[in-house]
């Protein structure tokens, strides 16, 4: 569903993504995974449109999207969320979710319907399924951390993704919450279809919910493939897993 | 939710009880209030439009005033250098005022907060250089005066009403566009830009679209300042003019719907009250300025908003 070819990025000189590859199979959770500043974010935001390219290239279902906006990309079935909370601060949560979900649907730029009655439903439902529905009401910014943790993650969800993309969705998190966001990448996968590629610390989860990870290290994969080829990778563990454990 | 009802009927019955008061007030006042009641209607179109891009949309929007006197040139300059109609200059004012703004805002789309603002003053002052030296067209710094307009337009209670009824309109225009998906989705644009577009919104494109609706209705406020002044010049289209609408957006609060239009009335009628007794005015509106920025940064209406909110949940609760 996505591949990421030879991709580069630098900072003012500084390699930030050197040689970056990630293929993402329809279906699967994928998990990148990588040491503090090995060019994580970078790479999502490289792929979301969020930054340009220096080279390589990113292709979603077969399409080129390298060159492509966050908007534009995001109409093409991919969405993502953010390591750290960025929603819509005035907005109540119903609203947060609905902004998205207007989007889609292509309806955001209609003037004269009142939007509290339109995709009420559909906006309700995501809400539901993140056990948010009872804080529809409430201003988001008077959610706990974890909640709006739960809502970065049901923002992206309004733009029914084919391709989610989760950002560190457990930092900060307390292990209870953490677990819940297990169960809710579990369920998006498995109920859904949801195809996820995430970025992660915890390596209990990454290990837990992931069918393939991609380890980078200094911007550059260094190896690519099952949970159980990566723990026993003898680059990754000199790179990664060593320095940790 | 009932109590979100009684608000709901407070406010539509406040608003019903002020036309109704507004329609019989020129019964009741000498030629001079009517005259100044009326300044003041064009004055809250022109500052509610602003509040579109400025308070809802986030965007510091320093030269608003441009296009109120686009505005109010089109309907001067059709009216006496061409035989066109009357309804010809009403019609064309917003659209060349919303032309206009299409062209300044594609620009400033581009850039974000200080740097948006100082384009917008730049680009609005070139406007005003290019009306200031254009003398065949515009008269200069002369102005327009005695600008024709159709004979039940004359009298100073006509003018009256017609300015109510357009601002009344234009209101519930902007009021539906603010309750509508392009209005949550442009506070979504002011509060998280770049989460706006990881979820699908072209935000440029979206500033851009409630820059030209404000343009446009900037123009029609252009419009009825002509209707009530009969004359038009340079100084319209100054900075310090886009200055006074920020103020009056400020002074009644960015985040209610009807604020700039309370701004804009305790702004008019004070420059007249202060204009009786001194020549400075401007001192007077900065120290406005500064006791509004240090003790009420809300606005007038924003902190009775916040002060009616804050009672509404407390019984509640209770």
């Amino acid at each position: 569903m996505l591949q990421v070819e030879q991709l580069q990025k630098a900072f003012d000189g500084f390699q930030a993504i050197a040689d970056a590859h990630l293929s993402v199979p329809k279906g699967e959770v994928v998990a990148v995974i990588g040491p503090n500043g090995a060019g994580k974010s970078t790479l999502f935001n490289l792929i979301t449109g969020h930054l340009q390219a220096d080279s390589g290239h990113v292709r979603f279902k077969g399409e080129e999207i390298t060159k492509l906006s966050p908007f534009k990309i995001c109409h093409k079935g991919m969405a993502r969320s953010f390591q750290l909370i960025n929603i819509f601060s005035s907005l109540t949560v119903f609203e947060n979710v609905q902004t998205s979900v207007l989007a889609i649907h292509r309806l955001d730029k209609n003037f004269f319907r009142p939007s509290r009655k339109l995709l009420v439903e559909e906006t309700l439902e995501v809400l539901d399924s993140f056990g948010l529905y009872d804080f529809k009401d409430r201003s988001c910014s008077s959610l706990s951390y974890g909640d709006q943790k739960v809502l970065e993650i049901a923002i992206a969800l309004g733009s029914k993704p084919e391709l989610l993309l989760l950002d560190e969705p457990t930092a900060g998190m307390s292990s209870e919450e953490t677990r819940k966001i297990v169960n809710l990448i579990k369920r998006l996968s498995q109920e859904k279809g949801l195809t996820i590629l995430l970025t992660e610390h915890d390596m209990e989860l990454v290990f837990d919910v992931a069918q393939k990870i991609m380890v980078l290290h200094q911007g550059r994969t260094i190896a690519q493939g099952l949970p159980e080829a990566i723990r026993n990778d003898k680059a990754v563990q000199n790179a990664y897993l060593g320095e940790t454990g | 939710m009932s109590t979100k009802k009684f608000s709901n009927y407070l406010g539509l019955g406040l608003a019903v009880a002020g036309i109704l008061i507004l329609l019989i007030l020129p019964n009741m006042l000498s030629q001079y209030y009517v005259y100044l009641i009326a300044t003041v209607f064009t004055t809250a179109l022109l500052a509610s439009s602003l509040n579109l891009v400025l308070g809802y949309g986030g965007l510091l929007h320093l030269h608003h005033g441009v296009f109120f006197g686009v505005g109010a040139y089109t309907v001067a300059i059709v009216m006496t250098k061409t035989s066109w109609p009357f309804a010809v200059a009403v019609l064309l004012a917003p659209i060349i005022a919303a032309l206009i703004a299409l062209v300044i805002g594609w620009f400033c789309v581009r850039l974000r907060g200080l740097y948006f603002g100082m384009l917008t003053l730049a680009l609005g002052q070139l406007v005003w250089a290019i009306v200031y030296r254009w003398n065949a067209l515009t008269e200069g710094d002369n102005g327009i005066h005695a600008i024709p307009v159709p004979e039940f337009l004359t009298s100073i209670n006509s003018v009256y009403y017609t300015t109510l009824v357009v601002l009344v309109l234009a209101l519930i225009i902007l009021y539906v566009i603010n309750k509508s998906p392009f209005g949550l989705t442009l506070l979504a644009t002011r509060d998280n830009p770049v989460r706006s577009e990881s979820v699908g919104i072209n935000v440029k494109r979206h500033r851009l679209i409630a820059f030209v609706i404000a343009g446009f209705f900037s123009g029609i406020a252009g419009v009825l300042f002509v209707l009530v002044e009969r004359s038009v010049a340079p100084s319209l289209l100054f900075w310090n003019k886009s200055a006074e609408i920020l103020i009056m957006c400020l002074m009644g609060g960015l985040t209610v719907f009807m604020g700039p239009t309370l701004g804009a009335g305790i702004l008019v009628l004070l420059s007249m009250v202060v204009g009786l007794y001194t020549e400075y005015w401007l001192l007077v509106l900065g120290l406005l300025l500064l006791i509004l920025v240090l003790f009420l940064p809300q606005g007038i209406l924003g902190y009775a908003m916040e002060k009616y909110d804050k009672r509404r949940s407390i019984g509640g609760e209770n």
